[in-house]
């Protein structure tokens, strides 16, 4: 916090306070005034009319004034406060229940997801289920993998990749042309996927080598760009922008079919009514898998040297330069391994959505995935898991609230300011957290006993 | 002849905007370091409070002259943006001082969806198409029926990007804000000990960028007459190419910079393919960081242990 902040608010009295959210107020009007107030619309002409809105106005600037009161009267001093009390140790019981917590979440968490289907159809049929496990269920562990992929990047090798869109995109790409023109099975393109996708990790990869921190990031940036921009503009191969349509749903394992028309349907075979849900659970649990293999390889690799590698590197470049170990393949591992998974999720996302096209690889998309990331804690599973949850989940939640229709009148649609809300959600979570959920550290290595390092202790490099 | 003529001035009139937008970018990573993903989206704001209040000026208020009605809108979208961007460095970048090195740069990514986002939630997501203005042109230079033409926006944007880069050059050279400003640049902490207010400094050079991103606003609705939500976003990455090729940090270089993209662009549809043009700015943007990271005018970094 800035240290005028942190104090309360000019002069420390109410009236400094007060004049404090005049001011703040002042701001609001000149920032929203015109871009709230006076709406630009077009008419039956097409010229722009402009209608104006100052009881919403009116309403934002109250509620600037009212915050920015009530953060410098009361919740700063109170921060402040608790800063500066002296925390009591923790009792031995407070310690053993935090070791627990830690110990039993994750199983915890397993066990939930992998009962999660069956509960939803349980509780609500399943045709009512079938948006509790797509949009939600397959929605959220497809950012949950490739938070994961991404992990094995920015996390453990500290190299910032805001291109990770475009390993996404090839696997999608990969799969969706394999797929439509040799008619190829999931099966066999989902490793291909990956494999294209970690090669062309390396061939980004390479270039990039000897940037660092904000460069690379911008780098990558272009490169996933680039990828982008060129699937709009090969046509003769990707279609452009029109996407490719139609392809094929994955088999089970090329026992069972999804298709409505074939001969081998599930629900045909098995003679059960016809229904859409049983390949979105089906999905579900190849997404779960692919995900937990994701987080199984990057948690065994972390114990191999390269997996401690990419972790010096992260926190010491010069360092690990200087006791030998080679940055170079440290760095290109991290990519292809990175890129890799990205690829599985692409190809999966691919069959899920039987259409692809360059709008879903912006780079709006990699900053979501690095933004799940950096919010999880960097290097955390568990925290990018739960981030993951918390921002997609949450935004996806935002559809569903119609009672803010009744709220705010029949026009009002909750689905676009979902990603204002995200955004508002990350620039927050920075200020309040700038480590991220989960930024204890937890040693691959050591001496009697396993202890998280907090994250107050652990030193950023510049890598 | 004639065609090489026109994408001249079509790149140098493009290359303007990229140049003011540009500065935003060199000077904030000059004082602290920081890539400011938002400034591409801030200028997209400033475009659409040019537009708010053009359309104010000439429809509601009544103003006939459209010289005085763009003078008047660059003004308040100076002042307006430049209000915005102090907000903004106060809210989202100003807590983040000192904490680890990813946070800013996610911070300023998460205000750039905010932006955009806001503008698509209270302007719609629709484009916004001004009536044309200022449409005479003159002709330069006419063969085969083919003629090279300046148009008066063009001679426009030309003079508003010179004078404001004369202003704002004496201002970073002459003046006490300008000292401080690049004491600031050189050592933070040392500056802080001689008396410089640290924070006020880096509140100005935000409000200052912003400024001339909301010119480069102003001058982007006039040139192309419309504008939308999402406009930001590529414009504000060929500045930041621009800031990087000048090399970033140095002001002539951003100005520099923003011409060379913006004929590079203009050249490249004219004689290439217009299809894959962001593609050659997004191409130079990755050559430059990789094999020159000083760009043309920088200093190059030297890495300390």
């Amino acid at each position: 916090m800035a240290t005028a902040k942190t104090t309360s608010g000019p002069g420390g009295s109410i009236a400094g306070a007060a004049r404090d959210a005049i001011l703040a107020g002042v701001v609001a009007l000149g920032i929203f005034g015109p871009l709230v107030g006076l709406k630009t619309e077009q008419n039956m002409q097409n010229e722009l009319v402009i209608t104006t809105r100052w009881g919403l106005v009116a309403i934002i600037v109250g509620i600037v004034i009212a915050g920015r009161f009530l953060l410098t009267t009361t919740i700063w001093p109170a921060m402040t406060r608790n800063k500066l009390r002296d925390k009591p140790p923790a009792t031995a019981g407070e310690v053993a229940f935090r070791a627990r917590l830690a110990r039993w979440f994750a199983p915890t968490g397993l066990v939930f997801l992998f009962i999660y289907p069956a509960l939803m159809v349980y509780f609500l049929g399943f045709q009512g289920s079938l948006k509790w496990v797509d949009n939600f269920g397959i929605q959220i562990l497809i950012y949950v993998m490739l938070g994961w992929g991404l992990n094995i990047v920015v996390g453990l090798a500290g190299l910032l990749d805001l291109g990770y869109v475009a390993f996404y995109a090839v696997g999608a790409y990969s799969y969706a042309l394999l797929a439509t023109h040799f008619g190829l099975s999931f099966w066999l393109l989902l490793p291909m996927a990956g494999i294209l996708a970690a090669m062309w990790g390396i061939m980004l990869g390479f270039p990039v080598l000897r940037l660092r921190g904000d460069y690379l990031a911008i780098v990558t940036l272009a490169f996933g760009e680039i990828i982008r921009l060129v699937l709009i503009n090969f046509r003769e191969l990707t279609n452009g922008s029109a996407g490719i349509s139609s392809i094929p749903k994955i088999t089970f394992f090329g026992i069972y079919s999804f298709d409505v028309s074939a001969p081998n349907n599930f629900a045909k075979v098995w003679g059960l009514a016809m229904s859409s849900a049983y390949y979105k659970i089906f999905l579900y649990y190849l997404i779960l898998l692919l995900a937990l293999l994701t987080a199984f390889v990057t948690l065994r690799l972390r114990k191999l040297p390269v997996g401690r590698a990419w972790e010096a590197l992260r926190e010491d470049e010069i360092a690990c330069r200087s006791l030998g170990i080679n940055t170079t393949n440290t760095k290109l591992t991290a990519f292809a391994l990175g890129a890799m998974f990205g690829g599985f999720a692409g190809s999966f996302f691919a069959a899920r959505q039987g259409f692809v096209s360059p709008e879903s690889f912006t780079f709006m998309e990699s900053a979501v995935i690095v933004a799940i990331v950096v919010l999880g804690g960097m290097g955390s599973m568990i925290g990018v898991a739960l981030a993951a949850v918390a921002m997609i989940g949450g935004t996806e939640l935002l559809r569903e609230l119609d009672f803010l229709k009744a709220v705010f009148g029949e026009g009002f649609d909750p689905d676009q300011f979902r990603m204002l809300i995200f955004g508002l959600a990350m620039v927050l979570v920075m200020i309040w957290k700038p480590r991220g959920f989960v930024s204890a550290r937890e040693p691959t290595v050591f001496l009697t006993e396993r202890k998280s390092i907090s994250s107050s202790l652990v030193k950023e490099g510049h890598g | 002849m004639e065609i090489f003529l026109q994408q001249l001035i079509n790149g140098i009139t493009l290359g303007s905007i990229y140049g003011l937008i540009a500065i935003g970018y060199t000077m904030v990573f000059g004082i602290i370091g920081m890539v400011n993903f938002a400034h591409g989206d801030v200028f997209m704001v400033s475009a659409f409070i040019a537009m708010i209040f053009f359309l104010l000026f000439t429809t509601v208020l009544g103003v006939s002259s459209v010289i005085m009605a763009l003078i008047a809108v660059m003004i308040i979208a100076m002042v307006l943006t430049g209000l915005l961007n102090w907000a903004i460095e106060r809210v989202a970048y100003r807590p983040l001082r000192g904490s680890f090195r990813l946070a800013p740069l996610i911070s300023a990514i998460g205000m750039s969806i905010v932006l955009s986002n806001f503008i698509q939630v209270a302007q719609g997501p629709r484009n916004k198409p001004l009536p044309p203005v200022l449409s005479g042109t003159i002709t330069l230079m006419e063969r085969n029926n083919f003629a090279a033409t300046i148009s008066y926006k063009q001679i426009l944007i030309w003079v508003v990007t010179a004078v404001l880069l004369a202003g704002f050059w004496y201002v970073v050279q002459k003046t006490p804000l300008g000292r401080a400003q690049r004491a600031c640049e050189q050592d933070r902490k040392m500056a802080a000990l001689l008396g410089v207010n640290v924070d006020r400094t880096i509140s100005l050079t935000f409000v200052m960028g912003a400024a001339l991103a909301a010119v480069a606003g102003t001058l982007y609705l006039t040139y192309y007459g419309v504008v939308n939500f999402s406009d930001g976003f590529t414009p504000g990455v060929k500045a930041f190419t621009a800031a990087v090729l000048g090399g970033i940090g140095s002001l002539p270089g951003a100005v520099l910079g923003g011409l060379l993209i913006g004929l590079i662009e203009t050249f490249w549809s004219g004689y290439f393919s217009i299809d894959y043009k962001d593609v050659a700015a997004f191409s130079i943007l990755a050559i430059v960081l990789i094999f020159m990271p000083q760009g043309l005018l920088g200093r190059p970094e030297v890495e300390k242990v």
